[in-house]
C-alpha cells in the first residue's frame, strides 16, 4: 500500500469502490462501469448491447464503441499514474483490431499508462473478453497533461469520497 | 436521406447522419448532452470523435460503390487537434489509397470552421 500512497487517486483504488464514471456523461450513457483501478492501471467493462454493433450481418460491435471503451480507460490509466490533479486531454490514439469481438459477450479494457514525463504521458491497453491475453482489439495513447484541474471527473469523485468518509 | 449509416446501429446510437455535398458526402453529428466526455467543458468524448470520424471513413469506402461486403477496420488512429464543443459536428474522409485488398482512408472532423478541425482519423480497411 505504501507504494501507492504517492498517487493522488490512490484512495479509490481497488475494486471500483467508487463510480469513477458517474461524472462522464457519455460513459454513462454508454453503461461503462469501473472493474478495478490501481496504481497507472484502469480495467473498465462494457456491457453489449444490440445497438453498439457496426455489422448486423455477423453481429460484432463497431469498432468505435470499442475506441471509446479503450479512450475512456486509458485517460483513467493516466488518472491514476497522476501524483497530483492535472487537466489530461488526449493527443493520440491507435487501436489495432486483432479481430472480431465475439457477439453477446461484455467488452473489457485495461490499460497501463506505462510512463510519464513532466508534461506527457505514454498508455497502452487491450480490449478482451475474457483474458487480457487473447485480446480483440490494443492500443496505443498519448496524453498531455494541463497545469492544472479545474473541477475535473476524478476530482469530483475524490471529494465525494472524502465527504463519504466524514459521515 | 438514405445512407448505409442507416443499415449500422452504433451510427444510429450516435445520432449519426449523412448530407450530400457537391461531389462528396458528408457526416454530420448533432450535439446532445448523452455524448459529453468533459462536463464542465461540455466537450464531447474523445472516443465520440473516433468513433465519427471511423464512420466517416467507412462511409466513404462505402459510398465509393461495388463493395461486397463491409469493409473491416484493421487499424484506426485519432488526432486530437482541438477541444470538441457543444455544437454540430461535421466530417469528410477521402480514400488516401484504393488497393485490391486494403484502403487507406483519412477523415477530417470539424465544428463551425472546416479550417479549424477537431480531430483528423487515419484508417486501414480490409476489403
Amino acid at each position: 500500500m505504501s507504494e501507492s500512497q504517492e498517487y493522488v487517486l490512490a484512495p479509490l483504488f481497488g475494486k471500483a469502490m467508487v463510480d469513477l464514471i458517474a461524472h462522464t456523461p457519455h460513459a454513462k450513457h454508454l453503461g461503462m462501469r469501473v472493474v478495478e483501478t490501481a496504481p497507472r492501471t484502469a480495467v473498465l467493462v462494457l456491457p453489449y448491447r444490440a445497438e453498439f454493433v457496426g455489422d448486423p450481418r455477423r453481429r460484432v460491435v463497431f469498432g468505435g464503441a470499442i475506441t471509446t471503451l479503450l479512450d475512456h480507460a486509458s485517460g483513467l490509466a493516466v488518472a491514476c499514474a497522476m501524483t497530483e490533479l492535472r487537466a489530461i486531454a488526449t493527443v493520440d490514439l491507435r487501436v489495432d483490431y486483432l479481430r472480431a469481438a465475439v457477439p453477446d459477450r461484455d467488452l473489457y479494457a485495461r490499460a497501463e499508462c506505462y510512463r510519464t514525463t513532466k508534461n506527457v504521458a505514454f498508455v497502452r491497453g487491450v480490449a478482451y473478453e475474457e483474458d487480457p491475453a487473447d485480446s480483440f482489439a490494443s492500443c496505443l495513447a498519448t496524453f498531455m497533461l494541463g497545469p492544472g484541474n479545474i473541477g475535473g471527473a476524478y476530482a469530483r469523485a475524490l471529494e465525494e469520497h472524502r465527504k463519504g468518509g466524514e459521515r | 436521406m438514405n445512407s448505409p449509416l442507416d443499415a449500422i446501429p452504433y451510427a444510429r446510437f450516435l445520432g449519426v447522419g449523412v448530407e450530400r455535398r457537391g461531389e462528396g458526402v458528408e457526416t454530420v453529428l448533432p450535439f446532445r448532452d448523452e455524448l459529453v466526455g468533459n462536463a464542465v467543458l461540455r466537450a464531447l468524448h474523445g472516443g465520440v470523435l473516433g468513433a465519427f470520424l471511423e464512420l466517416t471513413a467507412l462511409l466513404r469506402l462505402l459510398d465509393e460503390g461495388d463493395a461486397t461486403r463491409v469493409p473491416r477496420p484493421i487499424n484506426f488512429t485519432v488526432d486530437y487537434l482541438r477541444s470538441a464543443g457543444p455544437m454540430t459536428t461535421r466530417g469528410r474522409a477521402e480514400i488516401f489509397k484504393l488497393g485490391r485488398r486494403v484502403a487507406v482512408v483519412h477523415a477530417v472532423a470539424w465544428q463551425d470552421d472546416p479550417e479549424r478541425p477537431v480531430a483528423a482519423g487515419n484508417g486501414k480497411f480490409l476489403l
